[in-house]
């Protein structure tokens, strides 16, 4: 059937058709909807897990058990199931066994724009890189083909613009491969040194063999066009060299970025009279085509930040391009905000108030770090609030103790916090942790997690206790409170800071987005009282805005939290 | 080679951007063209300045559209037309909701609402058709509904038959919302 189909949903159409049995994933955008998608397949066993290194390790499993399967991640995300990458590459697979990296150059919703393709070289693991949603399609049943032919994982390496373009596929029936009974096969998959000695030249000579293929493969495609220019190029940059170029140009297309052919890109280049590589972020392909001795171009035109478009290939290769009419006006910047009755707001609220250091982690609280809240110090990666605010303590001592939080979310806590407090437990620093519990992973649109008590289908599952596992893990102080209940937050932060022992907070509301929470009518401010004082848009609330002199609340966006009631000197904003 | 029809959705995140582009699609693959939609999801959703790229024609390369592309701006937010107004076509069209949202930088002062946007793009010779689609939701029966209001407006300029948008939206849109979003639709068309 002919539709238009995320290229994500793509993926999951692949999987699906491929007769992937098993996929398990974290949530990171821009890859989610891969097992989203996914999980709407009975036919496909779907699970989210704690973090990525364990979804690649359940995969790895399933994979040993001679079934297909698959897990998905964002690219920072690969770094997090790098250990499993490294060593799986030498176990090879039984099942065939893929694993999606979604890249996000320019960090629509990211903390850095790290190039997938060098892990694919590195971990000497094939990569195969789709430009749209068919060629996603297709290329996630060719991975698994390849995976089992050549007994190794595969990366399907996905991006922002291709994860999240909608184009036409063809879909087709699924077709389910034999499972293939288990063997017990010590020498192949107990990575002790004397067998992982045994396994690393296989892995050589794989991708030797990898390479023929990619010198055969259609997938690594030449158009031919004029000839002045010969351009080699991959992913959505290759639909922006057609966009600019159509046929003016030769173009090498890489469907594979891993390993590369050596013999296809000598013969391209003999072709053209200027080789010119267009490809996003890291002079990946370039380097290769330099190595094999060539003459070629690329990051000496091309940046090695952001995302390219149409506009940037054209000007960049010397073509006008006209833009359109623009007002003098200074527009105002609309960064992501948190929603009107976002739990996280009050929780920053008081944290600014209290002037504490936040070491801060990933997800919808991180923008407690904007204005006019800013109340963030640090974000690094997932985790590094709880075992940053640590080291932190025991560089600034009590000083630090005492005016210092890490704040991380439910199921980031849940994905590498806990290993972090158990170092805090064991080796003692007076930290204060607060966990956000919005009963749900919310910056990546609404996954279950582990505390959340349902599985990816919205069934009832297991359900980690929060306050049982800090205390657990060693901490002793757990206290909970209502973030919409500032007095109470202000003054359980107060005595946790004070404490002289490590203590946990766990700020408990569900993230007001989410269909099971019944909202609240709007709240109006009653101009007769009101002074304008602006107290109430010290929250940054993007329901209040400030009209004639007097604080206005839209109607449309409110949902009646009253926490900015709260902040009100006069008792000015009412409920309906 | 036929022409590629360049249509960009933008708003705020939350306003339901996606639904349009969303039914947007499902009318002009089943009208036969090759589509292409990009949007972006996650951080940018929560609040913050949205874009969709719709793209159809013959055949589709980039899925992006660029500065100076757009053949229409359908845009749910005055500020966000003023925004993505380079993106604009000269001769191309912008359909814009009336409504002010008033970013961050506004709230907390550091910037001001700009004032008269309609007024200064209509001097610099920009064709625009303004809509009160907060209004016509709400006539409709929910301010949720803006999105179907100016999907409405935006059929105004197609060929394509008022069946053929209702069977999209049909398609889109659950079954317990469908009357109240074909009443959007409606009242956005008329």
């Amino acid at each position: 059937m002919r539709e238009l189909m995320l290229g994500n949903a793509a993926v999951a159409r692949g999987l699906y058709e491929a007769g992937c049995s098993v996929v398990s994933s974290y949530p990171g955008t821009p890859s989610t909807e891969i097992t989203e998608e996914c999980a709407k397949y009975d036919e496909i066993y779907c699970e989210w897990a704690p973090n990525e290194k364990v979804a690649v390790e359940v995969a790895f499993g399933a994979s040993v058990g001679g079934k297909r399967s698959f897990a998905a991640m964002k690219h920072v995300g690969l770094n997090v199931a790098a250990d499993p990458l490294f060593t799986l590459s030498y176990t090879g697979v039984t099942g065939g066994l893929v694993i999606a990296v979604a890249d996000d150059a320019a960090m629509h919703s990211s903390q850095n724009e790290q190039d997938s393709r060098n892990y694919a070289k590195s971990s000497k693991i094939p990569m195969l890189e789709p430009s749209d949603s068919a060629e996603a399609l297709a290329f996630t049943k060719l991975a698994f083909e390849l995976s089992e032919q050549f007994d190794t994982p595969v990366l399907l390496k996905m991006c922002t613009r291709v994860s999240h373009s909608q184009s036409v596929v063809e879909t087709a029936e699924r077709v389910v491969p034999e499972a293939k009974p288990y063997v017990k096969n010590i020498q192949k998959y107990v990575m002790l040194p004397a067998n992982a000695r045994g396994r690393h030249p296989i892995v050589e000579q794989r991708t030797l063999d990898l390479v023929d293929f990619a010198e055969k493969s259609e997938i690594n495609r030449i158009e031919m066009g004029g000839t002045e220019i010969g351009i080699i190029t991959a992913s959505t940059s290759y639909q922006y060299v057609k966009e600019v170029f159509g046929d003016e140009v030769s173009v090498l297309k890489l469907g594979m970025a891993w390993p590369m052919p050596v013999q296809k890109i000598k013969d391209f280049a003999a072709k053209v009279d200027r080789l010119i590589v267009v490809e996003e972020l890291d002079p990946f392909i370039e380097e290769h085509v330099r190595q094999l001795g060539l003459e070629v171009e690329g990051k000496s035109i091309f940046s090695l930040l952001g995302e390219f478009s149409q506009n940037l290939v054209a000007e960049k290769m010397g073509k006008k391009v006209e833009c359109g009419k623009c007002l003098e006006d200074a527009i105002p910047g609309r960064p992501p905000v948190m929603c009107p009755g976002c739990p996280h707001r009050g929780i920053f609220y008081i944290l600014k108030k209290n002037k504490c250091n936040v070491l801060g982690d990933i997800g919808c609280y991180t923008l407690g770090a904007a204005a006019p809240l800013a109340a963030m110090d640090t974000t690094l990666c997932m985790g590094a609030s709880v075992s940053g605010l640590h080291g932190f303590n025991k560089a600034m001592g009590a000083e630090g103790e005492q005016h210092s939080v890490a704040v991380i979310g439910d199921s980031t806590f849940m994905h590498s916090g806990m290993t972090g407090l158990a170092n805090i437990a064991y080796n003692q620093s007076n930290s204060t942790v607060l966990i956000l519990d919005n009963s749900i992973t919310g910056m990546t649109g609404h996954q279950q997690n582990p505390t959340t008590g349902y599985n990816i289908k919205g069934e009832p599952a297991g359900k980690v206790d929060l306050e049982a596992l800090c205390r657990a893990l060693g901490i002793e102080r757990v206290k909970v409170v209502d973030p919409y209940n500032l007095k109470e937050c202000d003054q359980v932060l107060k005595e946790e800071l004070a404490a002289e022992e490590p203590s946990v907070i766990i700020s408990r509301r569900p993230c007001v987005l989410l269909k099971s929470v019944k909202l609240q009518p709007a709240l109006h401010v009653n101009a007769d009282k009101c002074i304008g004082c602006k107290a109430c848009m010290r929250i940054g609330c993007p329901s209040i805005s400030f009209r004639d002199g007097k604080a206005v609340i839209d109607h449309t966006t409110c949902v009646g939290c009253g926490v900015c009631q709260q902040m009100c000197p006069k008792d000015a904003i009412e409920r309906p | 080679m036929k022409k590629t029809t360049n249509i960009m959705i933008v708003g705020v995140g939350g306003q339901g951007t996606l639904l349009a582009s969303k039914t947007l699609g499902k009318l002009l693959v089943a009208e036969g063209y090759d589509v292409k939609v990009s949007e972006v999801h996650g951080m940018s959703q929560r609040g913050g300045s949205v874009v969709t790229y719709v793209r159809f024609g013959e055949k589709v390369y980039a899925p992006i559209i660029d500065k100076g592309e757009a053949d229409f701006i359908v845009s749910f937010e005055k500020l966000e037309a003023a925004r993505w107004l380079e993106y604009l076509k000269p001769e191309g069209q912008l359909i814009t909701n009336l409504q002010e949202t008033d970013p961050m930088p506004v709230i907390t002062g550091a910037m001001k609402y700009p004032e008269n946007l309609i007024e200064k793009m209509e001097a610099l010779g920009v064709k625009i058709d303004a809509i009160d689609a907060l209004a016509l939701a709400e006539e409709a029966g929910t301010s949720k509904a803006v999105n179907l209001v100016l999907m409405g407006r935006l059929s105004k300029y197609f060929d394509m038959s008022e069946e053929a948008w209702m069977a999209a939206i049909e398609a889109c849109v659950p079954a317990k919302f469908l009357e109240l979003n074909k009443k959007a639709f409606a009242l956005g068309r008329a």
